[in-house]
């Protein structure tokens, strides 16, 4: 059974051919161990530049796992072997400046965490930590970023009170907006709207797909009609392992392993 | 069902317990409250009675300089001039708190951000046996090597507020590093993650985020140890010189409130002049360690602000 799954995982992921797009990231034999147990067997995805990849699968399938390991958030807690290409370097070396690396491929978490600062200091943190300290050009960022995140118009004459006032949903924009405010390659959201309703959740998605213009988006989630609304590419996870990898449209018509359609029918899961 | 109906009615030994339980810890409770209240009484009643028997003017209690109750002073009035023992206990706790904050922060840092595991494991043990040694042992080793070693440092006789600031520095250095420790651990995870996933290095995550959000249970953690420096009266008296004198430098013998409640109280007659003066002394102190709980909750309650969500 386990040496069957990883022959038709081999095979599905053939079946998207990444060579002919543009590949912002790509992990090669990812294993990731929390102590002596493996929580990733098998990782092998191209993240083609500027779409929506979403990675779904059942809870405890890896896939949170997976994406903390893309930008090495998991350093402190889990032992991340192979190898993950970015720009043609193995960023999961330890020649890589982490900090450095953290500033092109952004994260946004599960649950909204803005600090105990004012919406103005919660985006020009990381750019204050790097040293941009005029004013005109953090004012400069914040509000492109704010735009970019869809809620400059309903924070600008709040700019200086408490992000924690904001609602869940106008939180987790402002996690996004001050993710790329540092202008990352690359965002990494971790079911960023598993803790919102459904019109935040909407309005994320709508923030995601004008963000896809500038930004390669990789996102886990949990809700499958999320995965099918808003990503070009699908990775179905289980049991630590990538089962199968195909455009968004193919994955839910046509999927090629069976325990991926049992998931997205919704059999288990 | 008439029996169902009966069994509803009926009041239940459950019931019954639970009133008892009640009662018995409402008056433990009770009590505690009435203890509190006695000592308050008691105490004002004595401190406040030098200056309603005996006449002294409440200002050249708290301004004079001269203290030595059973005579009469330069100015004709008794001589009982706290302001040597205030301004004693204020020099010798604030000089310790700012001795050992920096030492406590960084500790506390350590234990909780830089290695959790030997902080878990051998830092906080050790903390807390600190806070378990008695403070006569503190004053013993005070008096045999901290007062010869400023002696010959500084000169003067050893004796004074630095030796105090010293043993001090030490008593309250592991409760306000565990009580820092307390409050770094309470900052959220999310706050470090948050942080990181921005590039920020760990450092700046430490210095920006997470000991910015752990201020108000830092200082918290401060004023306590500035309550128990505050409060400590044993290993002071055995190094302080208690002079009772306006303190001219750090080496030359002083006292604070403490050291002379502890000389004095034993040699006094109960209803005197010069026992009154120490309830005076001792009021003072109940009423600043009231002083530095109420700051603690203030502090507690705008931190509890800070980390709503």
């Amino acid at each position: 059974m386990q040496n069957d799954n990883m022959e038709t995982s081999q095979r599905s992921i053939m079946h998207f051919d990444p060579k002919a797009h543009e590949i912002a990231l790509s992990t090669e034999d990812l294993h990731v161990f929390y102590g002596q147990s493996e929580a990733i067997s098998e990782g092998d995805l191209q993240f083609e530049r500027y779409k929506i990849s979403s990675l779904i699968g059942p809870s405890g399938s890896g896939k949170s796992t997976f994406l903390r390991s893309l930008n090495r958030m998991n350093d402190r807690i889990a032992t991340v072997k192979g190898k993950i290409m970015y720009r043609g370097l193995d960023i999961n070396s330890n020649d890589i400046d982490v900090y450095e690396m953290r500033r092109h491929i952004g994260m946004v978490f599960q649950r909204p965490n803005p600090f105990a600062k004012s919406i103005y200091e919660n985006i020009a943190f990381a750019l204050r930590q790097r040293g941009t300290n005029k004013k005109q050009e953090l004012d400069e960022i914040v509000e492109t970023s704010l735009r970019q995140a869809a809620m400059w118009d309903q924070v600008k004459d709040d700019l200086n009170k408490s992000a924690l006032a904001l609602s869940g949903g106008q939180q987790q924009r402002l996690c996004i907006a001050r993710a790329i405010a540092v202008k990352p390659d690359i965002l990494l959201l971790d079911e960023p709207a598993s803790a919102l309703d459904p019109v935040s959740t909407s309005q994320i998605e709508d923030t995601l797909l004008e963000l896809k213009q500038n930004y390669t988006i990789i996102i886990v989630t949990h809700n499958m009609q999320q995965a099918s609304r808003i990503s070009d590419y699908t990775a179905f996870f289980n049991m630590g392992k990538v089962l199968e990898y195909a455009e968004t449209g193919d994955i839910f018509t046509n999927p090629k392993v069976d325990i991926t359609n049992d998931y997205i029918s919704g059999n288990f899961g | 069902m008439d029996k169902i109906r009966a069994s509803l009615l009926k009041k239940s030994v459950a019931s019954k317990i639970e009133r008892r339980g009640k009662i018995i810890s409402l008056s433990c409770l009770a009590l505690i409250i009435l203890v509190v209240f006695l000592i308050f009484y008691f105490v004002a009643s004595r401190g406040l009675a030098t200056f309603f028997s005996n006449h002294i003017n409440l200002w050249s209690f708290l301004s004079g300089t001269q203290w030595n109750p059973g005579t009469v002073g330069t100015n004709g009035q008794p001589a009982v001039g706290a302001l040597p023992m205030i301004v004693g206990s204020f020099l010798i706790t604030i000089f310790s708190a700012i001795v050992a904050t920096p030492f406590a922060i960084g500790t506390a840092v350590f234990m909780t951000e830089i290695s959790p595991r030997r902080g878990a494991k051998i830092l906080r043990p050790v903390t807390e046996l600190l806070v378990g040694i008695p403070s006569v042992v503190y004053g013993f080793i005070g008096l045999q090597v901290v007062v010869p070693f400023v002696r010959s440092t500084f000169g003067g006789s050893g004796y004074g507020i630095l030796s105090g600031t010293f043993v001090l520095f030490v008593m309250i250095l592991p409760t306000v590093t565990s009580m820092s420790a307390d409050a770094l651990n309470a900052v959220p995870r999310y706050y470090r993650e948050a942080s990181l996933a921005l590039g920020a290095t760990r450092w700046q995550t430490i210095y920006k985020v997470v000991l910015r959000a752990a201020i108000p249970g830092m200082l918290t953690a401060i004023v306590f140890g500035m309550a128990r420096a505050f409060g400590e009266a044993l290993a002071v008296q055995m190094v302080i010189g208690n002079a009772t004198l306006l303190p001219q430098n750090l080496v030359s013998p002083a006292s604070t409130l403490t050291s002379i409640l502890t000389m004095g109280i034993g040699n006094t007659v109960m209803g005197s002049l010069q026992n009154n003066a120490l309830w005076s002394l001792a009021m003072i102190l109940l009423l600043m360690s009231l002083f530095f709980n109420l700051v603690i909750r203030y502090i507690g309650r705008k931190g509890k602000l800070n980390h709503e969500r």
